[in-house]
């Protein structure tokens, strides 16, 4: 079944608040292989001019991959996530994510296509702290294969 | 201008996958279980792509001299990394061409990672800024 067309151009709620703890972005980084002082020590991320350690630049899809189950888990779309697989990915910063951040995800469904019997969807999130500073915008893409 | 940037080669093992998916959230059964994976048509347990992406970003981090250089950063998945239930798993190589230094002092570099010497990342670009 083909997705939903009329899901492009639509926009969701900002979703609940996200607090992006120290020990939460020292495990992503470990588990990364970021062994840079400022993801881990405080002290180092301060001496580069942040609040506090600093997330490793892929960190943001942590909450953006929750966030995105308000679109991709609505009945409405028709996406099986059975045959998903992740197409693109992308990132554009503001700044990096710090320990402390209290992040809010705005979803909008940019793109829906369909090539070669396979459903392509973009999805595009804002990722914001809760007074409204923009931090970094995620797109993402996945691929629906075709069945059979 | 094309300078080509040092490659940068990760190993990648099981465990590396399973403490990722801990540390990311992304539970999905194709990243552990090879009987789920075989089950959809694949040669075994995969990495997560933004398990191979997160590699590419620390090539950068590497070639910017900062942790906190990544402007933007984008990747095409172009095929999965099959990780054997080995001692050794396998090997992402990530490798860079610089293609500018903008205006505003960003350099623009396009990123391919390989394993066994195939793409599994296509169409990597980022911009960074260096400290």
């Amino acid at each position: 079944m083909p997705l939903d067309p009329s899901f492009v151009g639509r926009s969701w709620p900002a979703t609940p608040p996200y607090q992006v703890g120290r020990e939460k972005i020292r495990e992503f980084a470990t588990a990364v292989g970021a062994t840079a002082a400022e993801h881990h020590d405080p002290e180092a991320a301060r001496a580069a001019g942040y609040p506090d350690v600093v997330a490793p630049p892929t960190f943001p899809v942590v909450i953006t991959m929750a966030a995105s189950r308000q679109i991709i888990a609505d009945p409405a779309l028709g996406l099986d996530y059975s045959r998903v697989v992740h197409g693109d990915q992308r990132f554009a910063y503001a700044r990096p994510v710090v320990a402390g951040d209290s992040l809010v995800c705005v979803n909008t469904v940019d793109e829906i296509t369909s090539r070669g019997g396979h459903d392509f969807i973009t999805t595009r999130t804002e990722v914001s702290t809760e007074a409204g500073e923009p931090v970094v915008t995620v797109w993402s893409k996945l691929v629906q294969r075709g069945e059979g | 201008m094309s300078e080509q940037l040092p490659p940068q080669t990760f190993r990648v093992t099981r465990a590396d996958l399973i403490r990722y998916a801990g540390a990311s959230g992304d539970f999905n059964t194709i990243h552990w279980s090879d009987r789920i994976a075989t089950s959809v048509g694949l040669p075994g347990v995969i990495a997560h792509g933004m398990f191979t992406m997160a590699l590419g970003g620390r090539a950068l981090a590497e070639w910017a001299g900062a942790p906190d250089a990544v402007v933007e950063y984008g990747v095409r998945f172009s095929r999965p990394v099959p990780v054997p239930d080995t001692d050794e798993g396998t090997e992402v190589v990530v490798t860079g061409v610089v293609k500018e230094v903008t205006d505003d002092g960003l350099t623009r570099i396009d990123l391919t990672a390989t394993c066994n010497g195939e793409k599994v990342l296509s169409l990597g670009k980022a911009l960074i800024r260096k400290r």
